[in-house]
């Protein structure tokens, strides 16, 4: 009976949180300059956000490059072209998996940690203490880790492609024994500069993206430690799915 | 000090800030309707009442962190109502305000704790900065504990190293919410020791918010009893005590029953006992 | 200050790190090597059909890359496609009676255009035009040529055993 209306309202509250969002991002932009005025601060924010992504990057890039080796070498011996191993692997990782991989694991791994910590800075009056400090916390807290977020996600992308690559060779070349000269000659002739300017500009929008969602969260979390845990879940969620959205996006409109 | 004798009321000069006709709701609930308070300049005024009379909300109202619906509140000569956020924060900078657990940023040790509000709007040279933090520490008597960590601090010590941080920009305006909250009574003494020495050798002014009734007696030059909105009662805290007005006097003498009444709102007793309905 | 120090280190560390992996694909894993800014030269050859061909497409001499397809056109007046080809000056002793074809990398791979070099003393200047050239085999064209051929086959194997 009462299905209705809260349908209706609850697209009401997705409508507003959509405009929250958007308003929120603008305050991040419009404060980024100021922010970038300390880079210690963000020192400091590349510093979590990306090195402390670095192992768990590391050993996923690697161990997707070695399924795809795997995988991409049975399917090739099928049609009896295994040489062109390394060109598959090099493209699945550097236009695709390379970028959506690392995002989602930031997502689980940053994400999650940035919007915990600014949750908890909230539900602890940190926000508000700032503010009676007259210092803007979106400048202080969240501009920081924005900034440091959009920054690591394109490096990290780039590190889990260039292992995922010598994961690749790792089972291709090593195990399955693949030519190691034709491996790496037919990726180099099949791999155009624009590809990996694709995986750029897909891990810079995740970046932006995930990073964005993430301090959102934190920043509108509920006060308390059940309204923190909710946030952080919902930020896994919604950077998966954004990302998912957006690399079909950006896929169709750079190809 | 309970004995303090009640100053006239100075005319709108002599107070820092003031409340008039001050009306706010939220979600259609109506926190406050018409409230009048005056803080004077370099008194210690005590804010009282029971839980959920909205005392964190009138800080809030105070610090411009939310808007009165009805009326005007005047902090230091400026109109809330009509400062954007900038003037906001330019005024906020003549004010420090207490939170009740400290509010102490987690990741800095106490020392950039106090530094804090240094590092973020002057451009002091590092052994200034060094100074002004050590005098704000001795001031609370914990310089032996710059490089401890907030999670390393019982209670009372977040809350000193707090108001250390509270005053290092000199404020005129200082704003504890429930200082006394959740504290032993040896932590409870300092703090209340360090409220009125700070706020007579720095000549600020004070709020206190609270529901300890012996300490803001021991502490408050005057204070302010709000009950259901409004303002129930205001003097000193002798005169609080000696109030007759009931809902007054319930919350003084921390009376089970009274104007708030000991039982929720429920159906007759013995009706729902013998019905031996199951509440609904 | 230690803690500080350990910060920064892993965070450079991490910096170095993303940087050199960008560093190595761009240089190692693409065919484009250090270089950006090469000295071209253009050459142009028009085609009947230049099939699967794209912009960028290697051109090479002997298997060996020595430029890339510039662009690809339509000659409304001579109804041809018209590929400008942009070679790296280093190469710049292609005989000038060279022929080019379209050719495809393995089955299923992309299609580069192929130089060979004939005999001739003088070389192509820039701006200089192919004449012989020969068209992507469209692979289509050449299935239903293959199907016609053996229906045809079959064709005159039936009228034999009927003339019999």
């Amino acid at each position: 009976m009462s299905f209705l209306p809260e349908l209706a309202s609850n697209g009401r509250g997705l409508i507003e949180k959509w405009g929250r969002f958007t308003l929120f991002t603008g305050r991040l932009f419009a404060v980024t300059p100021r922010a970038l005025l300390r880079p210690g601060l963000l020192i400091e924010q590349v510093y979590n956000t990306g090195a402390l992504s670095l192992v768990i990057v590391m050993l996923s890039g690697l161990f997707v490059g070695m399924v795809l080796g795997l995988q991409g070498y049975d399917l090739l011996r099928r049609f009896g072209s295994t040489e062109s191993l390394g060109s598959a692997v090099a493209l699945g990782l550097l236009r695709e998996l390379g970028p959506v991989v690392t995002a989602l694991l930031f997502a689980g791994r940053a994400g999650t940690a940035l919007t915990s910590e600014i949750g908890l800075m909230s539900a602890t009056d940190q926000l508000s203490a700032m503010e009676m400090m007259a210092v803007d916390p979106v400048r202080r807290v969240c501009a920081p880790r924005f900034i440091g977020g959009v920054i690591a996600m394109p490096l990290l992308a780039a590190i889990f492609s260039a292992i995922g690559i010598f994961g690749g060779q790792l089972v291709g070349v090593t195990l399955m024994g693949v030519d190691a000269g034709q491996f790496w000659s037919q990726m180099r002739g099949a791999v155009e500069l624009r590809d990996i300017t694709e995986g750029v500009i897909k891990s810079g929008a995740f970046g932006l993206a995930c990073s964005a969602i993430a301090v959102f969260e934190g920043y509108h979390a509920v006060p308390t430690a059940e309204g923190v845990g909710r946030a952080t879940t919902r930020t896994v969620v919604t950077s998966s799915v954004a990302v998912l959205v957006l690399d079909y996006m950006i896929t169709a409109l750079l190809l | 000090m309970a004995s303090v004798p009640e100053r006239p009321a100075t005319a709108a000069a002599g107070c820092i800030a003031r409340l008039d006709g001050v009306g706010y709701q939220i979600g259609g609930r109506t926190v406050f309707d018409g409230l009048d308070i005056a803080i004077e300049r370099g008194k210690v005024t005590a804010i009282m009442g029971p839980s959920g009379t909205g005392k964190t909300t009138l800080l809030r109202l105070i610090t411009g962190q939310i808007r009165a619906s009805r009326g005007r509140v005047e902090v230091d000569g400026e109109d809330l109502g009509g400062l954007d956020t900038d003037g906001l924060y330019r005024l906020r900078r003549r004010m420090g305000m207490l939170f009740q657990n400290g509010a102490l940023l987690t990741d800095l040790d106490v020392y950039e704790n106090v530094a804090f509000p240094l590092r973020e709007h002057t451009r002091l040279p590092e052994a200034l900065v060094a100074r002004i933090v050590l005098m704000k520490l001795q001031a609370v008597g914990l310089r032996g504990a710059a490089r401890l960590m907030p999670a390393e601090l019982s209670g009372g010590m977040a809350r000193r190293v707090a108001l250390a941080r509270a005053i290092v920009m000199d404020p005129k305006l200082l704003i504890y919410d429930e200082p006394f909250a959740g504290l032993d009574p040896i932590a409870m003494g300092v703090v209340l020791r360090l409220i009125r020495s700070t706020n007579d050798a720095l000549g600020l002014t004070s709020i206190v918010v609270s529901h300890d009734v012996q300490e803001i007696g021991l502490l408050a030059d005057r204070a302010y009893l709000l009950s259901a909105g409004r303002v129930a009662a205001a003097g000193t805290p002798a005169t609080l005590a000696a109030d007759p007005a009931p809902a007054v006097r319930q919350f003084m003498g921390g009376e089970a029953d009274g104007p708030v009444p000991f039982h929720y709102p429920a159906p007759d007793y013995a009706e729902q006992l013998l019905g031996a309905e199951v509440p609904t | 200050m230690r803690q500080a120090r350990a910060i920064e280190l892993s965070t450079g560390l991490f910096v170095l790190l993303g940087f050199a992996s960008l560093f190595f694909m761009i240089t190692q894993i693409t065919n484009r090597g250090l270089v950006f800014h090469e000295q071209n030269y253009h050459l142009t050859a028009r085609f009947d059909n230049v099939g699967g061909l794209k912009v960028g497409a290697p051109v090479s001499i002997g298997g060996v890359t020595v430029g890339r397809v510039e662009s690809i056109d339509y000659d409304i007046k001579t109804y041809k496609a018209v590929a400008r080809l942009a070679i790296q000056s280093r190469y710049d002793r292609v005989p000038n009676d060279s022929d080019v074809a379209i050719y495809t990398a393995g089955l299923l791979g992309g299609q580069y255009v192929g130089l060979s070099p004939g005999g001739s003393e003088t070389y192509f200047k820039d701006g200089d035009q192919i004449e012989l050239t020969q068209s992507a085999v469209v692979l289509e064209n050449l299935i239903s040529k293959f199907l016609f051929d053996k229906a045809a086959q079959g064709d005159a194997k039936k009228s034999e055993g009927a003339s019999k």
